[in-house]
């Protein structure tokens, strides 16, 4: 069986943006969701700026009842509910606790450390002798798949339902792995995404190794600012982004909405040799998983019209575009259009791969191509590479754009790569 | 402390886990926990803290099996209340 793959719903939970016709406009405006942080700086974080998505208290309670509401400790879950939820609306699907079981829909809804402040207060609970008062609701907010466990309950899901985890290209892979059971024909529809909590014992780590960036901590929206000079480190990010994959009969049959098709895709890991390692992707592994992902969609690497990176805001940066220059044997004027939608909203770590995703439909769905912004001073190792003219520093339309690539990047030395073709009725 | 403001305060407790409000409507000694007011098993431990809290008391596991009914659960508590004076 090789069926095609289409998207039929999306919801996201972005730091310049909740909610789906909130976060269009925003990525069309180039709408910075980068502040400085205080507790960061309580904390002594060399870097004090993040993008943490706005949900109010009053939002919480049109997607969780009330006791929910106030046991909830992980954002990350919250984020990545509001975000399904609204991607299985936008789909056309109702949601109600008594819903019959959908057998032919499942779930892979991936995280990253979502559950770290329902661990913390589990942890001070049991050091301070009172295991027996954490109640109920630990468990479930700490488990790796409690984001697919919540996600499963609330829609009725019958088929897979799962968490998968790879770092930052946690949400690329959970389409991918999606993708893949529909095209198999183990499932009729998947809600894809990822989302990761917010806050400093997720991102100390990243403070410790000196990843972040330390120097825009009075100018948090310039911040992020992949592919230019001063891309010194990457802004940390929490939120959540959901898609809805469908098989395309059944959703050419219920007269869906078409965000666009997933024409192919590929994971694979560097294996931490050559150049590769633990936090440096191997360019060997990145070229080769960028065309296994074009060879699968059956085109030409000159058929892709842009390129939704991974392009954190780092030295990795000028690397990245290198190896997509390489794998796709392309440079200067020829190289694709190129964004990084972590310009505006910071590193979101597991969540980033899901919301990027979102953002890469949106554009090829309206015909535009969001502004890579805060790159006005190209880094003169990727001028070499590529066109300056290939980086929107403002908003471009691009009503021809037929083909674009998303890719995903991981600590581990894993990858992702995605290609997504606007939908033409044919 | 007196019967019918222990079961005002548990009624108080085991509103916001309750999942048939139209039961809860209609509580009474003999309303089951579960069968009748749908609370989710797992939520009944949480109940019980929240009632240990709100008594400042400690249910120990026998009884707290033996908490079926309003009617059990106020006989459970009025019997701790009372151990602890």
């Amino acid at each position: 069986m090789n069926r095609r793959v289409v998207v039929t719903g999306l919801g996201v939970v972005a730091p310049n943006a909740t909610g789906l016709e909130k976060f269009r406009s925003a990525i069309r405006a180039g709408k910075s969701g980068i502040e400085k942080i205080p507790l960061l700086g309580d904390l002594k974080f060399a870097c004090q700026i993040a993008g943490i998505p706005d949900v109010s208290e009053e939002l919480k309670h049109q997607y969780f009842d009330e006791l929910t509401v106030k046991v909830l400790k992980s954002t990350g879950i919250i984020y990545g509910c509001i975000a399904g939820i609204d991607a299985w609306k936008d789909a056309g699907f109702n949601v109600s606790s008594d819903s019959d079981i959908d057998w032919d829909t499942g779930c892979v809804f991936g995280s990253g450390l979502t559950g770290v402040d329902a661990l913390r207060d589990a942890i001070y609970g049991v050091d301070a002798l009172k295991v027996r008062r954490l109640g109920s609701r630990v468990v479930e907010q700490t488990m790796a798949s409690g984001i697919s466990a919540y996600m499963g309950g609330i829609l009725g899901l019958g088929n897979q339902v799962t968490t998968n985890s790879s770092a930052c290209s946690t949400g690329s892979e959970a389409i991918t792995m999606c993708y893949d059971r529909i095209k198999s024909g183990q499932a009729n529809r998947m809600l894809a995404g990822s989302c990761d909590s917010e806050g400093p014992y997720i991102w100390g780590g990243f403070d410790s190794m000196r990843v972040l960036n330390r120097k825009s901590n009075e100018t948090p929206e310039q911040g992020s600012s992949p592919m230019s000079e001063e891309a010194s480190g990457f802004v940390p990010g929490a939120g959540g982004g959901a898609l809805v994959l469908e098989d395309l009969d059944s959703a050419l049959t219920r007269g869906a909405k078409i965000y666009g098709e997933i024409i192919g895709a590929a994971v694979n890991s560097g294996g931490q040799r050559g150049e590769g390692s633990m936090t440096a992707p191997n360019p060997d592994g990145v070229k080769r998983c960028i065309l296994q992902a074009i060879d699968s969609a059956g085109i030409s690497p000159n058929d892709i019209d842009a390129i939704c990176g991974h392009l954190t805001s780092t030295m990795g940066d000028v690397i990245e575009v290198d190896n997509w220059s390489k794998a796709l044997g392309r440079e200067g004027d020829d190289f694709p259009h190129i964004n990084s939608l972590k310009s505006m909203i910071g590193h979101c770590l597991a969540g980033a791969g899901s919301i990027e995703c979102v953002a890469a439909l949106l554009q090829l769905e309206g015909g535009f191509f969001h502004s890579s912004i805060n790159s006005e001073n190209i880094h003169p190792e990727i001028e070499k590479v590529i066109s300056k003219n290939k980086i929107p520093h403002t908003l471009m339309e691009a009503t021809n754009f037929e083909v674009i690539a998303k890719s995903s990047f991981g600590f581990g030395d894993v990858n992702c790569c995605i290609i997504f073709k606007k939908w033409n009725n044919n | 402390m007196e019967r019918e403001e222990v079961k005002k305060k548990l009624e108080e407790i085991i509103k916001p886990y309750v999942q048939d409000m139209e039961a809860f409507g209609n509580i009474s000694e003999t309303t089951d926990l579960l069968q009748d007011l749908k609370i989710n098993s797992a939520h009944l431990i949480d109940i019980v803290l929240d009632v240990e809290e709100a008594f400042d008391i400690e249910i120990d596991d026998e009884s707290v099996e033996k908490m079926i009914t309003v009617k059990d659960s106020v006989d459970t508590i009025l019997a701790c209340v009372t151990a602890a004076v």
